[in-house]
């Protein structure tokens, strides 16, 4: 059955000028392997391809079950100048949680 | 010296609640309570007000902040760290004696200066974003530097009763408590690791108590009208409790705590501070109690040599324009109303921008494809060096109400002028933090 990462995993975003930042937490702590093996940075730029339009960089931090990705070049030009609705990019944890696994 | 002390975070953003702060200080138990205030480009507007008026340039909400909060401070003998005094420091410490003044209260100030330091720019360093001189930019209008404990220790010295600083890193705002009454020593890697730990989860208030977090299906958060910001207690250690008062709305647990630990966070093992760099892999959390966090880990690795300065410089004049449809073929007419304004005006604009609230305002269109909205809201954005022009953007859309597509309503226009940050570093060597005190 497919489902989405919405089903199994919370994500905060946070930025950096114009990097994204999106952390990806398992609801449930025997989901963290799962998402080491399904959400990979590779991934995670294909789904967002619209926004991200640099390198994502994937850190795994097993001792807090947490994977953490890097978007560079992902805010248009950052929170100060973007003409962007969401300028910050604070919605696109969700975007991230819509990927299907 | 201290074996533990307590610091309440009231504000996690200048245009954060007020109340909160008050119930802190009223009812945490406080040593110290921490504003922070101050984003990148806050203090890029505060300067331009500050070269229209010189007795302006602190936080726009200081004084609504102070009136309320001053006689708790003195009450229950809470000293206060803010960044509130933004680009002006010295007219922010003003303005606090002239509030104590009206209220009969007696106060000291102590301020924290030598952050700005725009005089030592030549506009050939290079930005650290785009790799070009920043006096390709635009005009230049700040340069801030983030400073660090050294500069904040000195006015904790004093017995003020607040500080009143510029740009600090907003971790430091909690650390140089730490350090001034647990008697750390500034060079115990360690210890500037573990507390920036604790600075990082308390920098964004409420953003730890469940703010920025709640979601009714998966992750609901109780009580939120009355959400109540962030309590640590901090034990000489480096360990510390994260909790609120008792009687206030949210939830601090291990979930809402990852998410705020890794929160703009570039990369979890190195963590640039001007006090250390921090690694926060090893953080552990336990759930001690309701509401009660224990945080235990984290380590620190040498301060960096250099200080992030952000600059601000003018980047011209956004205009916007929203119109919304609904109902049958709301969709196409909303993209129908996009065109026509595209044709009659976008190719005058260095950017232009046109949007699709309901459909794909957020995420795009990749990710909403395929769904269909019973409204839509169109919003068109142009930026512009020419306010006028800027300004025809959302003129042109409120148009559309006789000139555009049929059952557009709600048309609203914006016009705001823009202040761009970027960031180069500095030598610490080069950056000289000092403080001053005034008192009523």
């Amino acid at each position: 059955m497919s489902q989405k990462l919405a089903d199994i995993a919370h994500s905060r975003a946070g930025d950096k000028g114009n990097t994204l930042v999106l952390s990806l937490f398992p609801l449930e702590e025997k989901d963290y392997s799962l998402l080491v093996e399904k959400v990979t940075a590779e991934k995670v730029k294909q789904h967002l391809s619209h926004q991200l339009k640099g390198s994502v960089t994937r850190h795994e931090i097993p001792e807090l079950k947490a994977l953490l990705f890097t978007c560079e070049n992902a805010l248009t030009s950052g929170v100060t100048t973007s003409l962007a609705l969401d300028a910050h990019g604070k919605s696109l944890s969700y975007a991230l949680l819509e990927m299907k696994i | 010296m201290n074996e533990k002390i307590r610091i309440g975070c009231g504000a996690g953003f200048s245009g954060d609640r007020l109340e909160p702060a008050l119930i802190l200080t009223e009812k945490g138990y406080l040593d110290y309570l921490v504003l922070e205030c101050l984003a990148e480009r806050t203090i890029a507007l505060a300067q331009k007000r500050k070269q229209q008026d010189p007795h302006t340039g602190y936080d726009v909400l200081l004084e609504r902040r102070i009136e309320g909060l001053l006689p708790l401070l003195l009450q229950h003998k809470t000293r206060l760290i803010t960044n509130m005094g933004a680009a002006n420091p010295i007219a922010g410490a003003n303005k606090i004696l002239e509030i104590a003044k009206k209220a009969g209260l007696k106060v000291k100030v102590a301020i924290v200066l030598g952050d700005d330091v725009f005089d030592q720019l030549n506009g050939e360093e290079f930005s650290l974003e785009g790799s070009k001189p920043l006096n390709t930019y635009g005009k230049l209008v700040s340069a801030n530097a983030y400073l660090g404990v050294d500069a904040i220790l000195p006015a904790l010295a004093t017995d003020a009763q607040i500080i009143l600083t510029g740009r600090v890193a907003d971790p430091s705002l909690f650390l140089a408590p730490m350090i001034h009454e647990l008697g750390w020593d500034k060079e115990n890697e360690d210890l500037m690791g573990k507390g920036t730990v604790l600075g990082h989860l308390m920098e964004c208030a409420g953003q730890i108590t469940g703010g920025y977090f709640a979601d009714p299906v998966t992750k609901p958060v109780p009580n939120m009208d009355i959400l109540g910001h962030p309590i640590v207690e901090v034990s000489r250690d480096g360990s510390g409790i994260i909790t609120k008062v008792e009687e206030t709305g949210g939830l601090i647990n291990t979930q809402t705590a990852k998410e705020q630990l890794l929160y703009e966070v570039l990369d979890p093992g190195n963590y640039f501070t001007p006090d250390v760099v921090a690694d926060f892999r090893s953080v552990r959390f336990e759930e001690v109690g309701p509401n009660q966090l224990k945080v235990n880990g984290g380590s620190g690795k040498t301060k960096p040599e250099t200080l992030k300065v952000s600059v601000g410089y003018q980047a011209g004049w956004i205009g916007e324009g929203k119109i919304s449809y609904a109902g049958a073929h709301a969709v196409e007419r909303a993209k129908l109303a996009g065109e026509i304004i595209e044709k009659r005006i976008g190719d005058r604009f260095d950017e232009f921008r046109v949007d699709y609230i309901g459909l794909s305002s957020l995420h795009g269109e990749s990710v909403s494809k395929g769904t269909s909205p019973y409204e839509v809201r169109l919003r068109i954005a142009g930026k512009s060096n020419e306010k006028a022009l800027a300004q025809l953007v959302g003129e042109e859309v409120e148009a559309l109400y006789t000139n555009g597509p049929a059952g557009g309503g709600g048309a609203r226009k914006y016009l705001n002028e823009v202040i761009g940050v970027v960031s180069i570093l500095m030598d610490r060597n080069q950056i000289h933090p000092s403080i001053q005190v005034f008192e009523s």
